[in-house]
């Protein structure tokens, strides 16, 4: 077990405690950074693809582990931020000005939906988000002549510091700076009083109101930065599959990106990390998975949907703390060795709202 | 002049009225008890002051200010502080993060200042520290500095909850029933913390409490109310002895 002896407050605000964890994350990095020599070009986009799902995350992971907000809705800012990309982008905006434009307007967006969030907890929380989702959907199916409806709309080919995004380890690249910038960012909100107030307004939001904290400035703003995130892995996303159609956003993925989040380990940046990660090699597995099983089992209608479903019942069951919950408590079993008690987790509370519906 | 004063404060809940024409000061650097049997309307006047309910009637204002209809996440930059009868914390979080979030009143950056983590985010982030950091010192709860609330004992928490509510650097503190729960040696201790608090951080203690020790020990001056209405107010021993204030506790 490891005592880190603190001699100044800078400690507590620094991003790592130790040398430790400066080495390993260190390494994941040079990982990261030397994947594209060993990988193939099919592995690369898979990983980006992950990257891409864990910018989505990030935003997701604030709204519902920190904030304490559920929103089933999350699927219309990924659409949104693609969508506004890709039309920036053909009005002949440059990349690097066409992607903050696309998460400003995902953030507008996101703090208006926010506004009904201000009443609305829990289950209810998630039926109105839903229904945004849906009307977001049907403007985009609709607006034909920006979106191009059902037939949708091809991303045009943008270019970064010149070179093509569509070489798959320029966009591997991309992904990383952009999700490691996005993690920073997090990091930084959440040793931050905006950060805590987040988790004030989740935890109780009578003595956040007593802490002067201002519920409506505060879930408005969780939902306008959460719906950045997302739009930013938005604008990512829509180079990643190179043409646009409604049905690549459906409810699914927004239960998908829930999913991550839950089964990643609610209330954690590192959960975010995890679930895109489960997020990404679920379908590589069930790919996998039909060619080994027998036909009769392997070909059943909606098997993908209901393992995701099946996959975060047990985990809600099992495991509420998630891949990073998990974690936590082997990496405390090692550090207690032989003294851990089974029963050091059992006082926790669940940190989704929708538990204590009132 | 009153730090604190209240004319006339009604608020009913259907028909049940339960504050009626409610009038008090609250006088700067002393400590004011509130007692009275269960449902007096004790909580609700607490409740009041912060903003949570709106008054029917009557009028309200703290250090010149009029809060009748201030919105309730004022209150606190206002320089009113409170704690909660069956104590609201921050449950999944460290006591030292509690207290950091009682430092939001605090706060000068902006969101951007956050997001980027700039050099005066990093300045306050190491003020807030320090001074979550005297009042840990003050009420001794340097062993609980990093564990989190829910496995905390529920004297503890009490205490927390104090500390977190001498963050805000507030001129009021206000207590809601601060020994509930508490065994006869911490509620001693807490008499005298609740002096220090006064004595040494000149901080004004509103105090609704069951326990009579306490309350003579502590209470410069003491308001008894009974179904709503205010009985007497006086030193505590006048109260103990005042008849209206007997015939509610004991019956006729």
């Amino acid at each position: 077990m490891r005592f880190v002896l603190k001699t100044n407050y800078g400690q507590d605000v620094n991003l790592f405690l130790h040398g430790g964890q400066r080495f390993w994350y260190g390494l994941l990095a040079v990982v990261a950074l030397a994947a594209p020599l060993g990988l193939d070009t099919f592995y690369l986009g898979e990983f980006a693809l992950v990257y891409i799902w864990a910018i989505a995350g990030v935003g997701l992971m604030l709204l519902v582990g920190y904030t304490g907000l559920v929103s089933l809705g999350h699927a219309a800012f990924l659409a949104i931020g693609a969508y506004s990309h890709a039309v920036l982008l053909e009005k002949g905006v440059p990349f690097f000005v066409s992607v903050p434009l696309a998460t400003a307007f995902c953030a507008v967006v996101g703090y208006i939906v926010g506004l009904p969030a201000l009443r609305m907890t829990g289950i209810y929380l998630a039926v109105a988000t839903l229904a945004f989702e849906r009307i977001a959907a049907w403007v985009i199916e609709h607006w034909e002549s920006v979106t191009g409806g059902h037939f949708g709309m091809r991303v045009p080919e943008a270019q970064v510091f010149g070179l093509p995004l569509d070489t798959p380890v320029t966009f591997y690249y991309l992904c990383l700076v952009v999700l490691a910038l996005c993690l920073l960012a997090a990091m930084n909100l959440l040793r931050s009083p905006t950060g805590r107030a987040f988790i004030a307004v989740r935890d109780s939001e009578i003595s956040a109101q007593s802490m002067g904290i201002d519920l409506a400035r505060t879930k408005c703003s969780a939902f306008a930065i959460s719906a950045g995130f997302t739009g930013l892995a938005g604008s990512l996303f829509a180079h990643k599959i190179g043409y646009l159609a409604p049905d690549a956003f459906t409810v699914q993925t927004s239960i998908q990106l829930l999913l991550m989040v839950v089964v990643g380990g609610l209330g954690s940046l590192h959960g975010v990390i995890y679930g895109a990660i489960f997020l990404g090699l679920l379908p590589q597995v069930i790919a996998f998975g039909r060619d080994v099983l027998p036909s009769a089992i392997g070909e059943i209608p909606g098997l993908e949907p209901g393992l995701f479903g099946l996959i975060l019942v047990l985990f809600l069951i099992f495991e509420p703390l998630g891949i990073y919950g998990r974690w936590v408590k082997i990496r405390l079993w090692f550090d207690e060795f032989p003294l851990y008690r089974k029963a050091t987790y059992k006082r926790q509370r669940s940190y989704l709202r929708t538990e204590r519906v009132r | 002049m009153s730090l604190l004063t209240a004319e006339n404060l009604s608020l009913s809940f259907g028909g049940v009225h339960a504050v009626r024409e409610v009038s008090f000061a609250i006088e700067p650097g002393e400590v004011f008890s509130i007692i009275g049997p269960n449902g007096a309307g004790k909580t609700t006047i607490f409740n009041l002051v912060s903003r949570f309910y709106d008054a029917d009637a009557g009028a309200m204002s703290f250090d010149g200010t009029d809060i009748i209809s201030v919105p309730t996440h004022r209150i606190a930059a206002l320089g009113i502080a409170r704690t909660f009868q069956n104590t609201e914390l921050f449950e999944h979080e460290t006591v030292l993060t509690n207290l950091l979030i009682g430092q939001h009143v605090h706060r000068e950056t902006s969101l951007v200042a956050d997001f980027l983590f700039l050099p005066r985010a990093r300045r306050q982030e190491l003020e807030f520290r320090r001074k979550v950091e005297d009042v840990i010192d003050l009420l001794d709860l340097q062993r609980y500095r990093e564990q989190p609330i829910g496995g905390l004992p529920y004297g503890a928490r009490k205490m927390v909850e104090i500390a977190r509510a001498l963050c805000l650097s507030p001129k009021l503190l206000m207590l809601d029933e601060p020994s509930s729960g508490l065994n006869p040696e911490e509620t001693e201790d807490l008499s005298f913390w609740i002096e220090d608090i006064v004595a040494d951080l000149g901080i004004t203690v509103a105090m609704v409490e069951h326990d009579m020790n306490l309350v003579a020990t502590v209470s410069d001056r003491v308001l008894a109310m009974a179904d709503g209405v205010v009985l007497a107010t006086g030193d505590a021993s006048e109260i103990q002895q005042h008849p209206e204030v007997l015939r509610a506790y004991l019956g006729d």
